[in-house]
């Protein structure tokens, strides 16, 4: 490289440019330059990228809670690939049916709901789980042996006392008996109505009926604990003292999610053995 | 002149590999090569930050004071792999979490800073970036080969498809569960280095001293 002497450089930028690179003042400018550099590009990275972060982390703890509901879930293990071996479908939740022209993949299920377009409402006297408007469309996760299904994940969501609960529920495939339940968000009161969250009090779930002879969603959590000699006890589920508001909310959004305005329809095509 | 871009180029790959030859690099070698799927995301991130901070760092290189000239390129080089994490996270979000710290670790892969010294902070721009993707490209090729042959014999998967059905699976094929281990890299590497040198007389290092026989016989 040919570079004019000391002598010829004009202006402030040329003494810069031909200063010698051993100078303290070239060392220090050209140190705080890259430093100036690089925290703008690295800075401007994290803040771009930042919704995108996010958002993965939210579908990762999903999908982390629909295995954990399912059984499948094994710490350590990939989250997306063990998620693989659940098959998402597309439910449209008056008829029942699923929805073939709609890819699970592509279905953005909280905007569905949150969008005016695609939300419909409820009308006030059926809207027990508090929540206004749901969507058509809502997805279910199944989860096979070979081709047999062996468990239903639904989500479900309501009011409790405080905010919205939101819960994943694995029914065997009966369309009838609860394998398992997991409340992964809400904001109830820590030490007591916080306590859906605990796995013990999730564990009482396990192979209670939904629905009695008739149809009619019978699934409760009772207040206090459920007495053997109780009137139904395949339906009950024991209380947590001190959360009865809360306690409430779960049940209602239990029966509205698995009655005539949520899932019911669809579980019917279970218990007539037409899966 | 196109032939010693040539050479730059392709010297890397075979010739000049930075981990058969030069055996750098070694670290990630032996850390991401249980399944192939990471390794391959390793190689990309690695080539992409050679050629990142090799081309900035041949750009400003008439600035560059020998005095803090080390500081200077680790500074790039880890604006790069920042970048680069950001990304991957962003876009390959499960693969970055599988990878964990080893994407941040590019910043010491001695791969990059020795290019940074040796040839980018001395030459101009294209053959940089040639000298850059050579490099990243024999570190890929021989990352591939070791990745292929653990995860096979490890695991008896390709990038997660079964190919041989393991016994625990109700397949016939036993799990070499050394493969599963770093020092299955090290004797990989070590074969493959030996293959080449063989193959490649003039890459064998020639003896620095040489050792004197305990007995004279006779």
């Amino acid at each position: 490289m040919n570079r004019p002497s000391d002598a010829m450089a004009p202006g402030v930028l040329g003494k810069f440019k031909y200063k010698s690179n051993e100078s303290p003042v070239k060392i220090l400018i050209v140190a705080t330059l890259l430093c100036l550099a690089c925290a703008a590009l690295v800075s401007s990275a994290a803040v771009l990228l930042r919704p995108l972060h996010k958002a993965n982390e939210v579908v990762l703890a999903k999908q982390r809670e629909i295995l954990r509901v399912a059984g499948l879930y094994q710490k350590g293990q990939n989250i997306s690939a063990m998620f693989r071996q659940i098959e998402v479908r597309i439910v449209e939740l008056p008829s029942g049916q699923y929805a073939e022209n709609i890819d699970p993949d592509k279905y953005d299920y909280d905007r569905a709901v949150n969008d005016p377009s695609t939300r419909v409402e409820i009308p006030e006297n059926e809207d027990i789980a508090k929540i206004r408007a749901i969507a058509k469309y809502a997805p279910v996760y199944l989860v096979k042996t070979g081709k047999t299904i062996t468990k239903i994940v639904l989500p479900v969501y309501g009011y409790g006392l405080w905010s919205t609960m939101r819960a994943y529920i694995a029914i065997k495939p009966d369309g009838n008996t609860v394998d398992a339940v997991s409340f992964y968000q809400h904001g109830e009161t820590p030490g007591l109505g916080a306590e859906i969250s605990s796995l013990r009090w999730q564990a009482k779930w396990k192979n209670k009926l939904i629905y009695d002879a008739q149809g009619n969603v019978k699934l409760q959590v009772a207040r206090g604990v459920v007495a053997t000699t109780a009137a139904n006890p395949q339906y009950a589920i024991d209380g947590i003292s001190g959360a009865t508001l809360t306690i409430n909310g779960v049940t209602n959004l239990m029966r509205f999610w698995l009655g005539a305005n949520g899932f019911g329809a669809y579980l019917k095509t279970y218990q007539h053995g037409m899966s | 002149m196109a032939r010693t871009y040539r050479k730059t180029l392709f010297e890397p790959v075979l010739d000049n590999n930075p981990i058969l030859l030069q055996v750098l690099g070694i670290c990630s070698a032996l850390a991401v090569t249980t399944m192939l799927a990471p390794s391959l995301i390793m190689c990309v991130a690695l080539t992409v930050v050679l050629i990142c901070s090799n081309m900035t760092i041949s750009l400003i290189r008439h600035h560059i004071p020998g005095s803090i000239r080390i500081i200077v390129f680790m500074t790039i080089i880890s604006t790069f792999v920042i970048v680069v994490e950001q990304l991957l996270r962003a876009y390959a979000y499960d693969l970055a979490t599988q990878l964990s710290v080893f994407i941040g670790l590019i910043i010491t892969n001695c791969i990059v800073l020795g290019r940074a010294e040796a040839f980018a902070s001395k030459n101009p721009v294209w053959p940089s970036f040639l000298d850059a993707l050579g490099h990243g490209v024999g570190y890929s090729v021989l990352l591939i080969i070791v990745a292929t042959l653990r995860e096979l014999l490890g695991s008896g998967t390709l990038l997660g498809y079964v190919v041989l059905p393991s016994i625990t699976n109700g397949g016939w094929y036993a799990p070499n569960g050394l493969m599963l281990l770093a020092p299955s890299a090290f004797f990989i590497i070590a074969l493959i280095i030996w293959g080449v040198r063989t193959w490649k007389p003039a890459q064998r290092e020639q003896a620095e001293f040489r050792i004197l026989e305990s007995h004279e016989h006779e």
